[in-house]
């Protein structure tokens, strides 16, 4: 099958997203899952994925302002991030929350405030990727599966 | 053949109309066996509850490229609600341990008990100790996230084992009954004389019964043999309790029990499995009563190492054990017929102390055990239910708050509701029990008058223990035998103590169960649910040292205990132990007042249902 430059391009891109470690396994898995039933599969639950990790990260800002000492609070909200992320394999991201974890455990405020500002930076970056991803697919369209691993 | 066989069984349960969307299914439908249980697993119908959104559609779609039907929802209480709304509308239920409703181990405990639907836990958490905990809790299948399609694809195997379990318990219980029939098999001549003039009868109707509870909300497929869940309540564990009295804890079996019960819907193999677990629960008892010599001991019983002194029994009990006690062998396997807890006696109620929790002792369970003549010694360590909300909490109002007596020699104290009878001895020697530290607050004396009929604990996971303790006692009428209420939720967890430094594995049921009478001793005895021996073993000798804080958390395997319905299931969320024990510690409410009737009472002792 003869790849366009179009192509070529989705697939350096994402090539980059896991190599770079953005992406995860579980990528691929939401991937084989898209199907003529939902055929923009991938693409819903990653905006499903950014608009309600945008909630919980609402969530931990408010907490970390008000109650900066509730570790037990901020703990489970990050956790709560944590599986959000995994579930598209957002994997810079999922790692930061590990981190945030760890402040927790140990009482870090300080600590857990600077890994949150950095949870946020890696949500914010691979919204951005995943934006682009997804704008390049549209221009590609359906011949995009082709590019998919796993089909 | 086999396979068909329970190719069969299963397309009861899938003879719901097949559809392709995540609509609920209705289970009146116009059943199409063959086609289900011909595509099973395909169609099997799962309900996924989780909070989080994404995974909820990530899940669906996994699961439904597996051909099963999904039913998503985000809320425990949601899910809860639709898989009581219509039993029998899902085969599997998986969840997510963290859901901002209810505690999923606590969704997993309610759906194994009420519906006895096969749960799959999920997390993105696979810490052992997590993982442990929702095995404990019943889970069938622990997942992490991020969690894989075949994985998912897998999850029938859950389905079927449980059918072919209840296959199983249903084919061995029928031939035994078969058996038994043929062999007239009473060795006792007047039971054998009910038997067989009720024999074919009852046997006839409880095969009628039973395959009309198969078949309830089901189709019309007689061949459907799904397993009707007894819940047991407590007036349904009364009269069980009374016909295993009746007969003789020795001569005891379930078809005896059945007949006596006269239960209609009740099944043998209900009264077989139940009669397992209170044998299990007993013979767990005896265990903590070995070693237990009940007069004399219990001072060193119930010292802890910083208390040595206060040990309240030594001064206000003479705890002489009823010759019965020591019945109790020192091998689970011998337990007596005295099975059945032997009230406790208290023939003068001494400085009755408030019950007291102690924060790291073992209580010896058996100390109830123990207690059945045993004069105001109170031994017997309450069971304390802990459970989401405060509720039943009877307050008794501490006499001394800042007390510690937890540390301080008095024996852990586990409130169970019991009755009041006529000789509330429990009570007394609960209080006895609890504290006897003689720095307490000489006001604990005042309690020596009137003993609580019952002391229920309740308490939440989330409140402090101390909560626990302002506990009133609550005086039923026991003397029917009856009680009004069982508030006392019993946690339930094993925590090994070992593990957590301080823990008494409280291995309850979820709810307390009723007090039934003995009769040899007139004497009702409230099981109390808990377990304070370090998995499963008391060791009598390093109980000075190496009281245990009961661990209010849920304790191992209690499933289907069938205590009758939510109102007394509740499924406390464990507290971290260590949270437990500082609770209790400060729970000076402890000290707090008990009144106690110097009646006798049933003793309490823990229903452990294994």
């Amino acid at each position: 099958m003869e790849y366009s430059s179009l192509h070529r391009q989705l697939a350096t891109m994402k090539k980059s997203f896991f190599d770079q470690g953005f992406l995860d396994e579980q990528f691929f898995q939401i991937e084989e899952l898209q199907d003529d039933v939902s055929p923009n599969f991938v693409e819903e639950v990653v905006t499903l994925f950014f608009k309600d990790s945008l909630r919980l990260m609402g969530n931990i800002d408010h907490a970390l302002e008000k109650f900066p000492q509730d570790f037990d609070r901020l703990d489970s909200l990050i956790h709560q991030l944590k599986g959000s992320a995994s579930s598209i394999g957002a994997a810079k991201m999922k790692n930061e929350c590990t981190v945030f974890r760890d402040f927790c455990d140990k009482e870090n405020q300080e600590g857990c405030i600077r890994s949150f500002q950095k949870v946020k930076k890696e949500h914010a970056c691979l919204r951005q990727k995943l934006e682009n991803y997804f704008q390049l697919l549209r221009q590609v369209g359906p011949v995009a599966k082709a590019t998919r691993s796993g089909n | 053949m086999h396979t068909s066989f329970y190719l069969t069984l299963l397309s009861s349960s899938f003879s719901t109309t097949v559809t392709s969307s995540s609509a609920p299914q209705e289970s009146m439908e116009n059943p199409l066996p063959t086609s289900r249980a011909e595509a099973f697993p395909a169609g099997l119908r799962v309900l996924i509850v989780d909070d989080d959104p994404t995974w909820l559609k990530i899940l669906e779609k996994m699961l439904k490229k597996c051909s099963y039907e999904v039913t998503t929802c985000s809320l425990a209480t949601e899910a809860l609600d639709m898989l009581r709304g219509k039993r029998d509308r899902f085969d599997i239920v998986i969840s997510d341990v963290n859901m901002p409703d209810m505690d999923g181990f606590k969704l997993l405990e309610q759906v194994g008990l009420e519906m006895d639907l096969p749960v799959i836990m999920m997390s993105i958490d696979g810490e052992t100790s997590r993982v442990m905990k929702g095995v404990q809790h019943g889970a069938c299948d622990y997942l992490l996230k991020p969690v894989r399609m075949k994985e998912l694809r897998n999850i029938w195997q859950h389905v079927y084992r449980k059918r072919m379990h209840e296959l199983k318990d249903i084919e061995t219980h029928n031939i035994h009954e078969d058996t038994n029939i043929l062999r007239n098999g009473s060795e006792d001549p007047d039971d054998r004389q009910y038997v067989a003039g009720t024999e074919m009868s009852s046997v006839r109707k409880r095969k009628d019964l039973e395959s009309k509870e198969f078949v309830d909300h089901e189709f019309n497929d007689p061949s459907t043999v799904k397993k009707a869940r007894v819940v047991w309540s407590v007036d349904l564990h009364q009269k069980f309790v009374n016909a295993v009295n009746q007969i003789g804890f020795d001569k005891v079996g379930p078809k005896k029990i059945l007949d006596l019960m006269n239960v209609p819907g009740l099944t043998r193999e209900n009264v077989a499995s139940h009669l397992q677990k209170y044998r299990l629960y007993l013979i767990r008892l005896q265990r903590q009563n070995e070693g237990r010599a009940c007069s004399g001991n219990l001072s060193s019983d119930f010292m802890n190492g910083e208390n040595r002194g206060n040990n309240g029994f030594n001064s206000s009990t003479n705890i002489q054990s009823e010759s019965e006690l020591t019945t109790y062998t020192s091998t689970t396997e011998n337990f007596q017929t005295q099975g059945i807890v032997p009230s406790v006696h208290i023939s003068e109620p001494k400085k009755i102390e408030p019950v007291q929790i102690i924060g790291s002792k073992k209580v010896p369970s058996n100390d109830v055990l123990c207690a059945s003549k045993i004069n105001n010694a109170p031994h017997l360590s309450v069971l304390l239910s802990f459970n989401d909300k405060m509720t039943d909490i009877k307050a008794c109002e501490p006499a001394t708050p800042k007390h510690k007596p937890l540390l301080s020699g008095t024996p852990m104290m586990q409130f169970m509701q019991y009755p009041k009878q006529e000789s509330c001895n429990i009570l007394s020697e609960y209080s006895c029990l609890t504290y006897v530290d003689q720095n307490l607050d000489p006001s604990f004396h005042q309690y020596s008058s009137t003993l609580p009929a019952f002391i229920s604990a309740t308490c939440t996971s989330e409140k402090d223990v101390k909560d626990l303790f302002e506990m009133k006692p609550v005086l039923t009428d026991y003397r029917n035998g009856h009680f009004t209420a069982i508030p006392v939720q019993v946690k339930r967890g094993a925590v090994n103590a070992q593990d957590i430094g301080a823990g008494c594995k409280v291995a309850g049921s979820p709810s307390i169960q009723d007090c039934y009478l003995n009769d040899k001793y007139s004497q009702g005895y409230f099981p109390l649910t808990y377990e304070f021996s370090l998995n499963g073993e008391t060791e009598a000798d390093s109980l000075p040292e190496d009281v245990h804080l009961c661990s209010l958390q849920k304790i191992g395997s209690i499933e289907n205990l069938g205590f009758s319905s939510a109102e007394i299931y509740q499924y406390g969320d464990s507290t971290p132990t260590t949270d437990v024990e500082s609770n209790w510690y400060d729970s000076s409410e402890l000290n707090g007042e008990y009144s106690y009737d110097p009646v006798e009472y049933p003793l309490i002792d823990e229903y452990l249902f294994a």
